[in-house]
């Protein structure tokens, strides 16, 4: 079979203060028509960069330095054609269309998204004005836009996300590119809108025969949608092999080792998560051998040799590593023996660490120049629910979902507008900052974004020993010392590090930085709030164990706020799905798993992309996206998406009811059941 | 769109009471007397008390400053105290030549400027762009008044080439009107095209990095149309509603033009009240500059709604 | 105690270090190297202007008037006699000490008024706010004129007149600037921790929301001056006989045929101070702000 598109060692450098880094070291793949490859790697693995590169759109200080690419069989190098000249300029949306990340950003926010798309089209089409307008119609219409005839005078920021991205997809393919090249194009998104846009562009490929790439740094997606996959790690491919075979027999130790490291929703739910030691390298200071030696569990003396080529190992599975089949087998066998080290173990008390009744939080909406209040946004209503002491509550749903607002309600950062927080029996609901401060060391709050919750001004050291200062934990000034240095190492970082600068630190780094702060004055409860949504894949399991190793030995009681619904399975004792500001679902974590019953919960649980190709799942299709908090439906939240929909779900709410043991649920479904 | 600019105008309303508050009661802490600096030092007492009373000065404060504003209201800013004539009368013809300096130095300064820094832009870290940023940043440290001095001495003086100094009208003596012209506007323009460049500049700059130029790119657009199209309309919103703040500062900065080549604007009429005490002409320079730049940043607002369509947007939901 | 010792110096060595490589970063381009030096030639100058200038800068000779420039007097004399030269080193006295003292007086007044309104809110930032907004909206220069006319000139009324009339401008953004930092997660992170508003403000809100001052304040001095030059030229400035360039040009006017030299070079001088001080103020702004390297 010709092949559509080959790369061959491909380069790019970047050039910042006078040093020369190479962000993509000698990258080759090829592409089939009609095909859907994946790309995978981390942050800073140089995927970007790389169709970037093809296509020739890096930027200064960025250049590429060197390789080919050939389009369906041609002669020409297409790296030859000077970068904005018409040959180049030919293929870039003609032949090769490209979807970015973030949808916010990538239309331009003063013109319509009509004209953007008929543009292109006119461009690469030839086609008049007239022609090329019907023809963006019928792109926004081919990509599930309603009202595509009038939407195409809009512009981008009278979109949602989703929206935008679907708009993106219809540029992108609007000149009937053969190559569509997805760069993390739905990693800002949530989850049902994620698998809605990926099924689409799957859809359409097939119907047009166009051949897609992948970038992502999701396995599940790949895993989900792709046929064959490239694994990059720090500017180079280290696995290349079909779908299947990579999921079953992953063969490279960084492959093997990430598949350890992830939780997968169709994993057992006790299993044990094995976290890649140490950092992904800095591209600026990458070693003149294997990038991935440092953090190998399989590495030899001779792996410092030089860079490993790419070798295939069996018909289409090749990986970049020295090591033979059978040495990394054997190196398997013995690190599957040392694996054994048991989970660490936790005892939930029967005791009630919080017990939340009937919180509602509504904000209002000013207008106009006297601050007339018109309205209110409901984010959360009727919230009752009780955690125990020890226990880790997940805390699901995708944006919009108020369950951040709950967190701040919960803490205090707000004041809830109605109901009860009641924390190891006493209400805090309406306290007042000043009495709440005695209460602050005993509920601390773990950080989404690890970049901007640690004060940058402030020393590492102090930044963690804060709270010991403010409430005088310690006596003397060598016990806080002390204290401080004791907090450091319970989180895997060195003492030495104390007076060092967030800046100085990794993600993750800083994100054990936030996890020893929260510990500091030995709290009772810790609100995670998506704890590891912002860290590369390699490094979230890390921080999962350090979390699941200080609760058992600290006897912590968590609440886990999280949109992966993966992550949560593996970590929480029970779970409480929510949607538009109300609980849908309350459930003990395996059963919510197993047999999920709201409708939303099912459908959501069938988008979640499972690192797992062979794990046969259903699809539950769900229509329309998260609407804004603004225009909740009357009745149940659900009930405008919802399959099974009655007149009864749009005029009545329905209220959270036990339906077996351990599980809750509100919706209609199962109380007409009960009277049946 | 009309509640909001109806909310502004009640802004600026707000804005002016406080302007007007804070120029009455400045002008009323003026040391001297206002007495003597009207009708000067040899005058009777009888002459005196009638003068004090005719000014209102022996009624509280408050008194005064409503009476003030009631005939701000209708038109009537009181009497020059050097001139001995009606303010208003005074300004009027006096603010039409400032308006008119400034109206033209931005209309030449302004496509300038803007063709200047999308140059600079385009062609960053080039000859091209270093050249014209330096002279941008040097222009813009040039005390204006010395510019006019040495156009002064090198146009008119040494070469005799254009009359130092003046001001006509056009319908009074074209040609006169154009030469006394020249120096004056090169004097206005020259700040306003240097900051009209640089702002221009990083402007461009701040769009050309945005991710949908990037996508605008990978369409595979001409580099002619990323910039003109997709580049242009983002990077000169800023600029182009700049324009009221533009003429804002053109009135104020008009002082140093108008006293350097003697022309009889408000900016010299200013700087002679201030000279001679002539607080009436004063509190009304203050006031009407106020004024103009209030105006001119509801100009800037509309301008904002018809050039960006994101505005409109927010407003209309 | 040992350990703790260490630790205090490898702090020290570390700030040391951080200032190393934030003096490296500043003067990476040459530019502002030049600039650098500039000024700190004009402070020099400034500094030791009774041992440079050649003559008393005031004293009046009726028969050395108007001369041109010489041996005896290199950039000739004034109107009174005065020896330009000396005059023009005695006048960066005043240019230097009216754009630090009005910047640092701005600044002050500023940031606190600018922390208030962000932090009280309601009332007091609706006062505020507005009050800036009406001195904003009478140009820099006509509400000094306003104020020296009022509260008389001087070098010390004209530091704090220039000074007030440009305090709007860092309300204005020290406000956005602790808002935006009052919304940030390391500051709710604080409050969690127990940290009352007040160690809020001043541990972690206030260190974090001065860097753009500092950038603000390093590009108002050069405009400060330029203003103070306007004023003085316009004759509101400083009192006579005190030499500042402003008034030297306003003074040289008269003669500009037959002595060119008297009132240009004091504009030059002035222009010279104030690119200096722009090309210093960018290295600065660059150096604190990478994000804005490269442009203007």
């Amino acid at each position: 079979m010709d092949k559509l598109l080959e790369v061959r060692n491909i380069k790019a450098q970047f050039v910042t203060d006078g040093n020369v880094v190479n962000a993509v070291d000698g990258v080759s793949f090829y592409l089939n028509p009609g095909e859907i490859i994946g790309v995978v790697g981390e942050s800073g693995s140089g995927k970007s960069v790389t169709m970037m590169s093809l296509l020739q759109l890096i930027s200064s200080p960025g250049r590429v330095a060197g390789g080919e690419v050939y389009l369906e069989n041609g002669k020409d190098n297409l790296l030859s054609y000077p970068p904005n000249g018409e040959k180049m300029r030919e293929v870039r949306g003609g032949k090769i269309g490209m979807i970015f990340q973030e949808p916010m950003t990538s239309l331009n926010p003063v013109l319509t998204v009509g004209y953007q798309i008929q543009e292109t089209i006119m461009l690469h089409l030839g086609l008049d004005k007239e022609a090329a307008r019907a023809k963006a119609v019928e792109m926004l219409k081919l990509v599930n836009i309603p009202d595509a005839e009038s939407r195409f005078g809009y512009y981008a920021q009278q979109f949602s996300g989703g929206m935008r991205q679907r708009i993106m997809i219809a540029m992108a393919l609007a000149a009937e590119p053969e190559i569509l090249i997805a760069d993390e194009a739905t990693t800002a998104l949530d989850v049902t809108t994620q698998a809605q846009l990926l099924e689409m562009m799957q859809d359409i490929a097939k119907k047009t025969g166009t051949s897609i790439i992948i970038v992502t740094h999701n396995l599940g997606i790949v895993a989900q949608y792709a046929e064959r996959i490239y694994v990059m790690y720090s500017g180079h491919i280290m696995e290349h092999a079909g779908t299947k075979a990579l999921f079953r027999r992953p063969e490279h130790p960084y492959t093997r080792g990430l598949l350890k490291a992830i939780p997968r929703l169709s994993d057992p739910k006790g299993k044990v998560l094995v976290p890649i030691d140490g950092l992904p390298p800095n591209p600026a200071n990458r070693p003149p051998y294997c990038p991935f030696y440092p953090r190998c569990e399989y590495r030899k003396e001779r792996c410092k040799e030089g860079i490993p080529p790419l070798r295939m190992t069996e018909e289409g599975h090749s990986i970049a590593c020295f090591l033979s089949g059978e040495e990394l087998e054997q190196r398997e066998e013995e690190l599957s023996h040392k694996l054994q080290k048991e989970t660490a173990k936790k005892t939930i008390k029967p005791e009630l660490c919080l017990d939340i009744r009937k919180v509602r939080k509504y904000f209002p909406v000013y207008k106009g120049l006297i601050r007339k209040k018109i309205g209110e946004v409901k984010a959360i209503e009727d919230i009752t629910f009780q955690v125990r002491k020890g226990e880790t509550l997940g805390i699901v749903g995708e944006s919009g979902c108020g369950k951040t607002t709950l967190a701040r309600c919960l803490m205090r950062v707000y004041r809830p507008d109605e109901g009860e927080v009641i924390f190891e029996g006493t209400d805090i609901a309406r306290m007042k900052d000043s009495e709440l401060i005695s209460f602050r060391p005993k509920m601390q709050m773990i950080f989404q974004d690890p970049f901007s919750s640690l004060d940058p001004r402030q020393t590492a050291g102090s930044i963690v020993g804060e709270s010991l200062k403010i409430h005088h934990l310690t006596k003397s000034q060598e016990e806080y010392e002390a204290k401080v240095d004791e907090l450091f190492r319970l989180v895997g970082l060195s003492p030495e590090l104390r007076e060092r600068v967030p800046h100085e630190f990794s993600g993750g780094q800083r994100q054990r930085l936030g996890i020893a702060r929260a510990l500091a004055s030995n709290p009772s409860l810790i609100v995670c709030d998506e704890p590891i949504s912002a860290l590369d894949v390699s490094i979230q399991a890390q921080i999962i164990n350090l979390l699941e190793e200080l609760q058992s030995r600290l006897g912590l009681t968590y609440l886990f706020i999280a949109h992966d619904l993966a992550v949560v399975k593996h970590i929480s004792d029970r779970i409480m799905v929510m949607y538009l500001g109300r609980i849908v679902e309350f459930s003990d974590c395996l059963d919510l798993y197993e047999e999920p019953l709201h409708p939303y919960t099912k459908a959501l649980l069938s988008a979640v992309p499972d690192a797992n190709p062979d794990a046969g799942r259903e699809r539950i299709p769900l229509k329309g996206e998260v609407p804004s908090i603004l225009k909740r439906p009357a009745g149940c939240p659900f009930s405008d998406r919802c399959n099974l929909t009655e007149d009864r779900c749009r005029k009545e709410t329905p209220q959270l009811k036990e339906v077996k043991p351990g599980h809750r649920v509100a919706c209609f479904l199962y109380e007409q059941q009960e009277d049946a | 769109m009309g509640k909001y600019l109806l909310k502004r105008l009640g802004q600026t309303i707000l804005v002016m009471f406080l302007v007007s508050i804070l120029v009455f009661l400045l002008m009323s802490f003026i040391p001297g007397d206002p007495v003597y600096a009207m009708l000067g030092e040899d005058i009777t007492p009888e002459e005196y008390q009638v003068a004090y009373e005719q000014l209102g000065l022996d009624k509280p404060l408050i008194t005064r400053y409503a009476g003030w504003l009631g005939g701000v209201f209708q038109g009537d800013f009181g009497v020059s105290y050097q001139y001995h004539v009606e303010v208003e009368e005074l300004i009027a013809s006096r603010v039409t030549v400032t308006l008119y300096l400034a109206v033209l130095s931005t209309v030449i300064g302004y496509p300038i400027g803007i063709l200047f820094g999308m140059l600079t832009a385009v062609y960053r870290g080039k000859k091209a762009d270093s050249i014209l940023t330096f002279i941008a940043n040097l222009c813009n440290c040039l005390p204006q008044f010395w510019i006019g001095i040495c156009l002064m001495y090198f146009l008119a003086l040494k070469s005799g080439l254009l009359p130092s100094y003046g001001f006509t009208w056009p319908w009074e003596d074209f040609g006169m009107h154009m030469k006394q012209l020249i120096m004056p506007l090169i004097c206005l323009s020259i700040g306003s095209i240097a900051g009209v460049t640089r702002q221009t500049r990083s402007s461009m700059l701040e769009v050309i990095r945005q991710d949908y130029v990037r996508t605008a790119r990978s369409k595979g657009l001409r580099e002619k149309k990323v910039i003109l199209i997709h580049v242009m309309k983002n990077g000169l919103i800023p600029i182009i509603t700049m324009l009221g703040n533009r003429l804002a500062f053109m009135v104020g900065g008009s002082m140093f033009v108008e006293s350097v080549f003697q022309i009889p604007g408000m900016g010299s009429l200013f700087v002679k009240a201030i000279g001679g005490k002539d607080i009436p002409v004063v509190q009304a320079c203050v006031l009407l500059t106020a004024l103009v730049s209030c105006l001119a940043y509801i100009v800037t607002d509309l301008l904002y709604m018809l050039v960006d369509p994101r505005i409109s947007l927010v407003e209309s939901e | 105690m040992e350990t703790i010792l260490e630790k205090a110096r490898t702090a020290k060595e570390r700030k040391q270090e951080s200032r190393r490589k934030f003096v490296k970063a500043l003067f990476r381009r040459k530019v502002v190297l030049f600039g650098a030096i500039g000024v700190l030639a004009f402070i020099l100058i400034a500094v030791l202007a009774p041992l440079l200038a050649p003559y008393d800068p005031n004293k009046t000779d009726f028969f050395a008037a108007l001369q041109s420039p010489s041996g005896a007097h290199l950039l000739g004399t004034d109107d009174l006699g005065r020896d330009v030269l000396s005059r023009i080193i005695y006048g960066s006295r005043v240019s230097l000490a009216v754009g630090v003292l009005a910047v640092a007086i701005a600044c002050v007044a500023g940031t606190f008024l600018g922390m208030c309104a962000a932090y009280l809110g309601g009332w007091a930032d609706a006062v505020i706010m507005r009050s800036c907004e009406a001195l904003m909206s009478i140009p820099n220069t006509v509400l000094a004129m306003a104020l020296i006319a009022v509260f008389g000139g001087g070098l010390r009324n004209l530091a704090i007149i220039l000074g007030l009339s440009t305090v709007p401008g860092y309300v204005r953004m020290m406000r956005a600037e602790v808002l935006k930092i009052k919304g940030s997660d390391f500051v709710m992170a604080g409050k969690l921790q127990g940290s009352k508003n007040l160690r809020l403000m001043y541990k972690h809100i206030l260190p974090n929301s001065l860097s753009p001052i500092i950038v603000m304040m390093t590009q108002q001095v050069g405009q400060t001056i330029l203003v103070e030059a306007g004023l003085s030229f316009l004759g509101v400035g400083v009192s006579v006989p005190t030499a500042s360039w402003g008034s030297m040009v306003s003074d040289g006017k008269a003669y500009l045929l037959t002595n060119p030299v008297f009132a240009i070079t004091p504009g030059i001088c002035v222009a010279i101070l104030v690119i200096c001080l722009n090309m210093f103020g960018d290295g600065i702004r660059d150096a604190l702000d990478p994000r804005l390297r490269g442009d203007i």
